[in-house]
């Protein structure tokens, strides 16, 4: 099905690009602006150059940071994509069991996510919490304020528990758009569920997989709110993610310029991983030639 | 068997991910000294004092409704803009209609501390700060681009037969759009409203940044919880579970459309 030609299709696109632009570009400018100036005041600024992005690359708390959001996102993509996709697989196509179960996924997605860290401080306490209690009531000694390992623990299975509905959502989404007439077929066929999964339910759900691998790598390299209020980046700066630490920069220090150049590499991180991502995941499991975006 | 298994997994994999949210309708229902002072599997003095100061204190009810406001302003002009760009990305060949689909989506990448000062400039400049457009513009920059790429994959997934069957039978484009194409796309409006929904509801960075008094959202107000005496839990708790209750209703209206699913042809 080839699409039609016809350059007009800008006008619908038009009211999209002009709000988008509006929200987009000026900001952009600003930063651009910020990060390579020195800025002492109002109207009392000195043109740097690069020396702000030389001084961030050289960062090493900054490097630190970094290694840290990667080794967290992978993990978080490793579990919350898998995990969503059996959740979705596990799910009734119809009954009552279908409202009961999307309305409950959804309720951690509701919550603001300042309020998420905060009832964790306390779902978390040794003392008054129901998860704390339970693991001291194990034997197990867990201490997310004072040992790196266990904060690490705490912030992923807090991610975790907040942002797999997202993903078991879009995918059961995908899962119910796959007509029956392949299941019957499989059926015929005799495959057993493993081959159903790898070469129906699977293809099928590539696109919205696409959706959900690059909104869960975007929204969990830009994580704030929820370590910040849980952990504070600590103990030490064990949990101090790429976000934390820029904030940290830019408020805590009041350096506009080493901030907005930061802003622009990460920025720059985000969109070169989504990009890689994008484009692998476009072709995986098709067999299709690159271009073919069919 | 195998079906058996894993609605028991299912149902394990709910009781866990509701452990939290019990936990916070357990907080809610005990005053401070109660939670903070001991353990308690279910409120053993349940007192209804936090959901009665929210409902009778205007400083906090105010701010479900500006909330509510501002959520329901950036749905509508999300679905409003995306419906007609999403159509063109999936029906049409135009000139950069890939880079401007990819443009699109990386306005989601940037840390949204980074937009912080810009908006608050750009909007005072307007006059807008502290009303409920500024919140629903600034949230566009999110909400736009996730709902033109779901949108776009429902789209996908009519046949084009049906355009041009309804343009040879005589139909204008926008008689077309709305009394035959839409209602065939009701489950991605359903879908799209939701996500649209509930980024622009939880999200609270610009939300706090543009408004002061007359549009503070409920997230904004929520921080306040937190005095000299230290954070007021079971208030917090309350306020929690209230802000569970919109999206609910939300995706309680749409849960037919989701089950129906998308059928993503490109993305």
């Amino acid at each position: 099905m080839e699409k039609w030609h016809d350059n007009r299709a800008w006008f619908l696109v038009l009211p999209v690009f002009l709000m988008v632009a509006i929200s987009a570009i000026i900001p952009l400018m600003t930063v651009v602006n910020y990060s390579v100036q020195d800025i002492f005041g109002p109207g009392q600024r000195v043109f740097v150059g690069i020396e702000w992005f030389r001084e961030v690359l050289g960062d090493s708390r900054l490097h630190d940071a970094l290694i840290r959001q990667l080794i967290f996102s992978g993990l978080v993509l490793l579990i919350e994509i898998p995990l969503g996709v059996a959740i979705a697989l596990a799910m009734p196509a119809r009954g009552w069991g279908v409202s009961v179960s999307l309305v409950l996924l959804a309720l951690p997605l509701l919550i603001p996510w300042n309020v998420i860290g905060t009832i964790w401080i306390i779902f978390m306490r040794p003392d008054i919490g129901l998860l704390g209690v339970l693991i001291n009531g194990l034997g197990i000694p867990f201490d997310h304020p004072t040992a790196p390992l266990d904060a690490w623990v705490t912030v992923v299975l807090m991610e975790v528990w907040h942002w797999t509905p997202l993903v078991a959502l879009l995918a059961y989404a995908g899962l119910r758009a796959i007509p029956d007439a392949y299941f019957q077929a499989a059926r015929i066929d005799g495959a057993s569920a493993w081959a159903t999964f790898r070469y129906i339910q699977l293809p099928k759900m590539r696109g919205v997989l696409v959706i959900a691998v690059l909104l869960r790598f975007m929204d969990s390299f830009l994580i704030y709110a929820e370590p910040f209020v849980l952990t504070g980046g600590g103990p030490g700066n064990s949990t101090t993610f790429l976000s934390i630490y820029l904030v940290k920069l830019a408020v805590g220090q009041f350096d506009l310029g080493p901030a907005a150049a930061f802003s622009i590499i990460y920025f720059l991180i985000v969109l070169l991983f989504s990009f890689v991502f994008y484009q692998a995941l476009q072709r995986i499991g098709t067999g299709d030639k690159p271009g073919d975006r069919r | 068997m195998r079906i058996r298994k894993s609605t028991v997994g299912l149902i394990v994999y709910l009781i866990v991910v509701m452990l939290p949210i019990y936990w916070m309708l357990n907080m809610s229902l005990r005053s401070n000294a109660d939670i903070t002072g001991f353990f308690a599997l279910y409120p053993t003095r349940p007192t209804l004092d936090n959901y009665i100061k929210i409902f009778t204190d205007e400083s906090w009810y105010s701010g479900y409704i500006n909330s509510i406001i501002y959520v329901s302003m950036n749905m509508t002009m999300s679905l409003l803009v995306a419906l007609p760009a999403a159509y063109a990305f999936s029906r049409f060949r135009f000139l950069g209609d890939k880079h401007m689909f990819f443009w699109l989506l990386t306005n989601r990448m940037a840390p949204p501390a980074v937009f912080l000062l810009p908006f608050f400039q750009l909007y005072s400049t307007f006059g807008l700060i502290d009303t409920h457009f500024a919140v629903a513009l600034a949230h566009t920059l999110f909400n736009v681009p996730l709902a033109v790429w779901i949108l776009e994959g429902f789209m996908s997934g009519v046949p084009r037969e049906i355009d041009e069957t309804a343009y040879i039978d005589g139909y204008s484009f926008p008689r077309f759009f709305i009394t035959v194409f839409l209602p065939l796309i009701r489950a991605g409006i359903g879908v799209t409203a939701f996500f649209t929904f509930m980024f622009s509801w939880v999200e609270l960075l610009f939300a706090r940044t543009l408004t002061t008094t007359a549009a503070k959202p409920i997230a904004a107000v929520m921080t306040r919880t937190v005095s000299a005496s230290g954070l007021d839990w079971g208030l917090l708790a309350a306020a929690g579970v209230l802000t569970i209750v919109p999206g609910a209703l939300v995706i309680w209206f749409v849960r037919n459309h989701m089950a129906k699913g998308f059928a993503l042809g490109r993305v």
